[in-house]
């Protein structure tokens, strides 16, 4: 049997403490000790980018993070993008442009979208396309989440054009 | 307003917010492996390493031996086969006595952790004779091929063979002189066609959760499954048919759906989690690492066609012959009926015929993927259409319109045509922003290609309950793919004429819903959406016959119209105020539908590809990108655009990424993500969608089925704008850049 390790760590803003096994990855540290289903698996290779997460405000793919590594840092997941004033202004852009179809890359590709627009308030279909190029999507051909991001961001901008 | 502004419908048609989509971008909605139960331990499947052997011994005794293991089962386990299509679901389950392909299930696992479980799995000791092994479907059908199935003899219509073969079935559509047909051709083409096996490649991994209740004997309890399907019931059915047991203490529970494109209608870890769960006496989980979802989860057939046709000079086609040999994996199966049915199927073909083969070969058991068979079929005859248009000097989009078929048309596979709006889509393509806009640049081409799709409608059963608030749960049996709860809540909203807000759908499990077929072929907001409406429509009429009562006039009197229940001039309720009224007397009101839908409308789709091709290295970039479908009723536009976006993208990752390379042992080479490469964001431009609506006359709102059409044309539409753009034919899928390269004379094969 393997010796745990007790991590502390802040995930979306809240301290946690957790026991993990050595080889247990982020993922599985959020999923299966934390509770955050959120977050999803879908290659556990770092090819899907359905498990997306920040750490310390920077999107990896939390199947390649070791939940040891975790350690002292800050973790953002799906769950925690809304708070009690309601959905995040990209949750709500990806409901207005259906940006997503049956939902299970979405959790992942919110969260880029977040590290997305954190650094470049204002992109181009080209940024967005380069950015969610690690973020497979199976059902929507990308086309809605492209503008899906596009909204978030006039929204976060506040230049969203006002309906007449 | 005139009545040319006034809209046919209320809720039908509006681009409404999903019920389902807060929880979609929060991260509460509960996917397969997001399950978990009290107790709850964990399974794994040991999986085959050969793409062909004989199991010559298996000891299981230090698996179970390892701490922390409650069980471990194999092919014993299961009850004995009694028939050939028993024999092979049991044994697709857990191999018997041969393996079939790499990743075939040989045993499996239930353990405290999912660690233990694998440790424990690898304990087992599987001694193999391993045999020579054989992926292509070809290759499989010569003489000296290694033999899969030795009881297989070939069905056709002369009845069985007499020797063993890989080749299940073969099956012909004949229709008129087909050596006439061709000698009335001024100009004949003729290909062949080879297309890669490809996968659904969903991103959320099959995932199932199974718990038995101990009410007496273990085997006499009753057995729980919570899964990621496409059809409750049709697990359901599997489970039963495999272990024997009564339907009624079989209750799946399906969960939200990641994603499936036909590869979630079939059943691969319920039934050894239910076998796990009831030995180890504790819930087990089961999730499928992603290299197992691509080693032994339905892909769709790789194949190889044949394909000749001859038109006159004046664009007529007189003749069409092809064959088809499909792929089926490890057992019989393959889509290659429906690929026939694609293969010519939106045209009149005055002499034709094709030629059916379902050729068994050491791959996984093929499943469905939207519009199985279709996309490849459609690839070959495509690109001869567009070859005789060239040859002939027309407008590729006049000569498919010069052909095309109408209502009560007779088709080469048999049958006629119902009402269809092929021609609408083509005239919608001609006039589109896309295809009148002009594409100059060099290395630069334009394509086109079209299709039938003939849907499906199927058994659908939907429930509607009437709160005293004046609200309205539905529950439907129809697993929710890709929204399609909200599309039957609005075909509800609409039937009870009241405000979507009122609805709340959600869906059931088979314990409490009627029986309800998968939810593919594009049928659910087809055919559960009119059991919405007729359940719909008897709620009406039991509200009226109690304001009847409770007015004491006769029913007749009572009208119903936008939420008001009126009879004369002065008696009148809110459907809210009837509702209370009649849950505090002579009992609540509520209907449950059960359809089984015998006819549906065929949908057709044209699309059209803007490419540029780099003579250097062979890369193909898509430049601009259109799909023009006839959705009969658009339920809910945007839904129907992101269908029409999403499946044209998977048949691009089908024309140019896509399929499974294997070597010479049948072991497939590229079971990851990194290299099966699917359609990133970078590799598509914005899709775009023109919605044609030509009402189908059989569903009250003219609705049809709309997800299966758009993966069929990509293939074709590329292909033709690559022939514009290099002056060469691509006959591979993937049209991969080696492949368009060895097209250019660059490199050799």
């Amino acid at each position: 049997m393997t010796n745990k390790t007790l991590v502390s760590a802040t995930v979306n803003n809240e301290p946690v403490e957790f026991l993990c096994e050595p080889q247990q990855s982020l993922l599985e540290c959020l999923r299966d000790i934390l509770g955050l289903t959120g977050t999803k698996e879908g290659c556990n290779d770092g090819n899907c980018g359905a498990c997306s997460v920040l750490l310390d405000g920077q999107l990896v793919n939390s199947c390649l993070v070791l939940g040891v590594e975790i350690e002292g840092r800050a973790i953002t997941t799906v769950e925690g993008l809304a708070d009690w004033r309601g959905l995040h202004p990209i949750q709500q852009a990806f409901l207005e442009a259906d940006g997503f179809q049956c939902g299970f890359c979405t959790p992942g590709i919110l969260i880029a979208t977040k590290a997305l627009l954190d650094r470049k308030p204002n992109p181009t279909e080209a940024d967005i396309r380069a950015w969610l190029s690690g973020n497979l999507c199976r059902c929507t051909g990308y086309d809605k989440i492209v503008r899906a991001v596009q909204v978030a961001a006039c929204h976060l901008n506040n230049t969203c054009e006002v309906d007449a | 307003m005139n009545a040319q502004e006034q809209k046919p419908f209320a809720v039908v048609g509006e681009r409404l917010p999903r019920y389902d989509g807060a929880d979609k971008v929060t991260g509460k909605a509960i996917f397969g492996p997001d399950v978990a139960l009290p107790g709850m331990c964990y399974g794994f499947i040991l999986r085959s390493p050969h793409a062909h052997a004989r199991i010559l011994s298996s000891d299981t005794s230090r698996a179970e031996a390892l701490p922390g293991v409650y069980a471990v089962v194999t092919a014993a386990d299961l009850p004995p086969a009694e028939s050939a299509d028993h024999r092979y679901a049991r044994d697709n389950t857990f191999a018997s006595d041969k393996v079939l392909y790499v990743g075939h299930a040989v045993a499996a696992v239930a353990a405290r952790t999912p660690a233990i479980a694998e440790q424990a799995a690898r304990l087992i000791a599987v001694e193999y004779d391993v045999l020579p092994a054989v992926t292509d479907v070809l290759a499989a059908m010569r003489d000296d091929a290694p033999i899969l199935h030795d009881d297989m003899r070939t069905h056709s219509l002369a009845g069985h063979g007499d020797k063993p073969s890989n080749v299940a079935s073969h099956f012909q559509h004949l229709k008129g002189d087909p050596a006439r047909g061709f000698a009335e051709a001024d100009v004949i083409v003729e290909r062949e066609f080879h297309t890669a096996t490809v996968h659904q490649g969903y991103i959320e991994s099959h995932a199932t959760v199974a718990t038995w209740s101990d009410d007496g004997a273990p085997s006499n309890g009753a057995l729980t499954i919570y899964t990621t399907t496409q059809g409750s019931f049709s697990v359901r059915d599997h489970v039963v048919w495999l272990l024997d047991l009564p339907m009624s203490n079989v209750r799946v529970v399906p969960t939200e759906v990641g994603g499936a494109f036909g590869g979630k209608n079939t059943s691969y870890l319920d039934v050894p989690a239910a076998l796990l769960a009831r030995k180890a006496r504790r819930p087990v989980k089961i999730t499928m690492p992603r290299p197992d979802v691509f080693l032994a989860t339905g892909p769709s057939s790789g194949a190889v066609f044949r394909v000749k046709m001859g038109a006159t000079r004046d664009g007529r086609i007189t003749a069409a012959q092809a064959e088809l040999y499909y792929a089926a994996g490890a057992y019989p199966g393959s889509p290659v009926g429906s690929g026939a049915n694609v293969m010519f199927g939106p045209y009149v073909i005055p002499n034709g015929q094709i030629d059916g083969y379902d050729v068994v070969t050491n791959g996984p058991r093929v499943s469905s993927y939207r519009a199985p068979g279709g996309t490849p079929a459609n690839f070959a005859a495509e690109t001869l259409i567009d070859e005789l248009a060239e040859k002939l000097g027309l407008d590729p989009l006049e000569f498919r319109l010069r052909n095309h078929a109408r209502e009560g048309d007779e088709r080469l596979d048999g049958g006629t045509h119902g009402h269809i709006g092929g021609i609408e889509v083509l005239q919608a393509a001609q006039t589109c922003a896309h295809y009148t806009a002009p594409l100059t640049g060099p290395n630069r081409g334009r394509g086109v290609a079209h299709t039938a799709w003939g849907n499906w409608g199927g058994r659908s059963s939907c429930a509607l309950n009437v709160n005293g608030d004046g609200t309205v749960n539905l529950v439907t049996s129809s697993v929710d793919l890709s929204g399609t709860r909200t599309t039957i809540a609005m075909q509800a909203a609409e039937a009870l004429q009241l405000p979507p807000e009122r609805i709340k759908p959600s869906v059931g499990d088979t314990d409490n819903t009627g029986y309800a077929d998968v939810s593919a072929g594009s049928r659910t907001t087809y055919a559960t959406g009119i059991a919405a409406i007729q359940a719909a429509e008897d709620v009406i009429a039991q509200m009226r016959a109690r304001a009847a009562a409770l007015w004491d006039v006769p029913v007749e009197s009572v009208a119903y119209a936008r939420g008001v229940f009126a009879s004369g001039a002065d008696l009148r309720f809110t459907f809210a105020e009837l509702a209370e009224q009649v849950t505090g007397s002579g009992g609540s009101v509520g209907s449950i539908a059960n359809v089984d839908v015998a006819e549906w409308g065929a949908g057709f789709s044209t699309h059209i590809a803007d490419v540029e091709v780099d003579p250097e290295t062979g890369k193909v970039t898509l430049l601009r990108y259109t799909v023009v479908q006839d959705v009969g009723q658009a339920v809910n536009p945007a839904m129907v655009e992101g269908q029409m976006q999403g499946g044209a993208t998977q048949g691009i990752g089908w024309a140019l990424y896509e399929g499974y390379a294997y070597n010479e042992k049948g072991q497939m080479l590229n079971a990851n993500f990194l290299d099966y490469k699917i359609p990133t964001a970078l590799d598509v431009p914005l899709i775009e969608t023109v919605i044609v609506e030509v009402p189908y006359p059989q569903h009250p709102y003219g609705v049809r089925g709309v997800g299966e059409p758009p993966i069929v044309p990509p293939p074709g539409a590329i292909a033709n704008a690559i022939y514009r753009a290099a002056g060469i034919r691509p006959d591979h899928l993937p049209m991969t850049p080696a492949h368009l390269l060895e097209k250019l004379g660059v490199i050799e094969s």
